[in-house]
């Protein structure tokens, strides 16, 4: 009771009150998310894909470097020797769950073969869809290539 | 329709109260419904959200159907009930504290010169019925075999029997001013426009009996009781279902039951605020008239206030709770209890003959 009279009036209680007041008449900052949507980075971390060169060649060459700075231990890779004898994944799964979509794979990629897109509006409907294995992910890179380089692009000068 | 009001005007008296009873219910359910829709709403714009706005009703009124999605979405869940429970407490236990809010409104003056029941002794009525509710509370948190709800029954018992202190001491002020235990009497008693209403002078009284009714129906910031961060939901934290949705039912009617007698005590219910001005401010208009729906008014006035405080205020910790009922509230009850004993002895302002 540092003040009793303004304990007894309840002047702190009504200033209070005044701010909620005040606040009620105020613009309403709610965006309606499914049709209305806040903008969004080029940078934005998201769904993940794995991309091919122009010609259709893939940039993976199965480095393991986003393996090995995976925090999350998210990322398996198995590789070998393909047919015309360059170095080719055969097993490239990333658990979904486990990812935290720090980007540090996007980082660690020397040919720019793993990224993360800025897809997040995606679901799973059976258990074993978490597993993102080496044709879904390059076929989310086919289907988004051109939002993927125009993303990058954007990027690259920041860089 | 001639013949239709001339059936009603010859049914028996038992049959008029029924009837009005039945009314009165399914409005203060469907009051509820649409108060935690309003409260939703309320406290979003103190937020500066926008409030539920998705469920519509055939397809207009953004929000308006939000109260009957939630409720058939509680009626369809399972209501659990916790092993080595006591089944009949557990089970009594909302009806207990849903009953009482419901059955005060049987001696409220809800028009001029009508209440339901118009027992001499209603206020006395109110108050032992407002004081059951405490028991749903305590045998609900005892019934469920869970820490947290004893947790939480303890808490409320200890507050709502402290504040229950208060609130009579309020009452008796406004009973000294009235001369009088019936309703209707204190409504009556009242008229003479704003100012002589009981408010004005009995104001701190009126603060008293504001704060121990937000305290009594457990809302924030006196809401310890649920108190979400520390004991999850209290009471009732092992209710599910309809169950649960009774308890909310209850602290919802409960608000409005109190709005309803702070207005019937200190804004004089159903009187109209125009009364007694003269013509040329509208004291001879048709808004002078006395009726239903100032008592309305004065309720949504003050049912507002409860949502404007739980936007606003933290939940008080509590001993502090425990504080203010003890050394503030009772305190202050008394000494404008004793000034008013004196006005009307002096016989100064609404007391003078």
């Amino acid at each position: 009771m540092a003040n009793p009279f303004k304990t007894f009036m309840l002047t702190e209680l009504l200033l209070g009150l005044s701010v909620t007041a005040r606040s009620l008449f105020r613009r309403k900052v709610t965006v309606q998310y499914p049709e209305e949507k806040t903008p969004q980075s080029v940078r934005f971390r998201g769904l993940h894909a794995l991309r091919r060169y122009a010609n259709g060649e893939e940039r993976c060459i199965a480095c393991k470097l986003c393996e090995v700075v995976c925090p999350a231990l998210a990322i398996t890779i198995d590789s070998d020797v393909a047919a015309d004898g360059t170095r080719r994944t055969t097993r490239y799964d990333i658990d979904l769950f486990k990812c935290i979509y720090c980007g540090f794979c996007e980082e660690a990629c020397p040919v720019d073969a793993i990224v993360e897109t800025r897809i997040h509006e995606y679901h799973m409907e059976h258990r074993g869809e978490n597993i993102m294995n080496k044709d879904k992910l390059l076929a989310v890179g086919e289907r988004y290539e051109a939002m993927i380089a125009a993303d990058k692009s954007a990027d690259a000068r920041y860089r | 329709m001639k013949s239709l009001g001339n059936l009603w005007l010859q049914m028996p008296p038992y049959v008029h109260s029924t009837a009005i009873t039945l009314l009165l219910t399914v409005v203060l359910i469907l009051s509820v419904a649409y108060l935690t829709l309003w409260e939703r709403k309320v406290i979003g714009w103190m937020q500066m959200r926008i409030g539920p706005n998705r469920v519509r009703i055939f397809g207009f009124l953004p929000g308006m159907g939000q109260p009957f999605a939630d409720v058939i979405k509680l009626l369809i869940k399972e209501i659990v009930i916790p092993a080595r429970a006591n089944k009949i407490l557990f089970r009594l236990a909302p009806a207990i504290t849903l009953i009482p809010a419901f059955a005060a409104w049987a001696v409220v003056p809800i028009a001029p010169g009508y209440a339901i029941a118009n027992v001499d002794a209603g206020l006395l009525y109110v108050l032992s019925l407002t004081s059951m509710g405490v028991y749903g509370v305590i045998l609900a948190g005892w019934a469920s075999n869970s820490k947290y709800a004893f947790l939480g029954a303890m808490r409320s018992a200890a507050q709502m029997v402290a504040y229950e202190i208060a609130m009579g001491f309020a009452l008796v002020g406004v009973l000294m001013a009235a001369g009088s235990l019936n309703l209707g009497t204190i409504v009556a008693q009242q008229h003479g426009g704003p100012l002589a209403w009981n408010w004005f002078w009995l104001l701190p009284l009126l603060v008293v009996y504001f704060i121990s009714g937000v305290a009594e129906t457990n809302r924030a910031p006196f809401d310890v009781a649920e108190g979400e961060s520390e004991i999850v939901a209290g009471f009732h934290v092992e209710y599910s279902g309809m169950a649960f949705a009774l308890f909310f039912l209850a602290e919802y009617a409960n608000m409005i039951l109190i709005a309803g007698l702070t207005a019937v005590f200190f804004f004089g219910g159903w009187l109209s605020p125009l009364d007694g001005f003269p013509w040329w401010l509208g004291g001879t208009s048709l808004l002078a008239i006395a009726g239903t729906h100032w008592l309305l008014v004065k309720m949504f006035v003050l049912l507002f206030l409860f949502l404007w405080f739980r936007a606003t205020f933290p939940r008080y910790r509590y001993d502090q709770i425990m504080r203010l009922g003890w050394k503030f509230l009772i305190p202050a009850t008394l000494v404008w209890i004793g000034v008013e004993a004196l006005l009307s002895w002096y016989q100064v302002g609404p007391w003078k003959h």
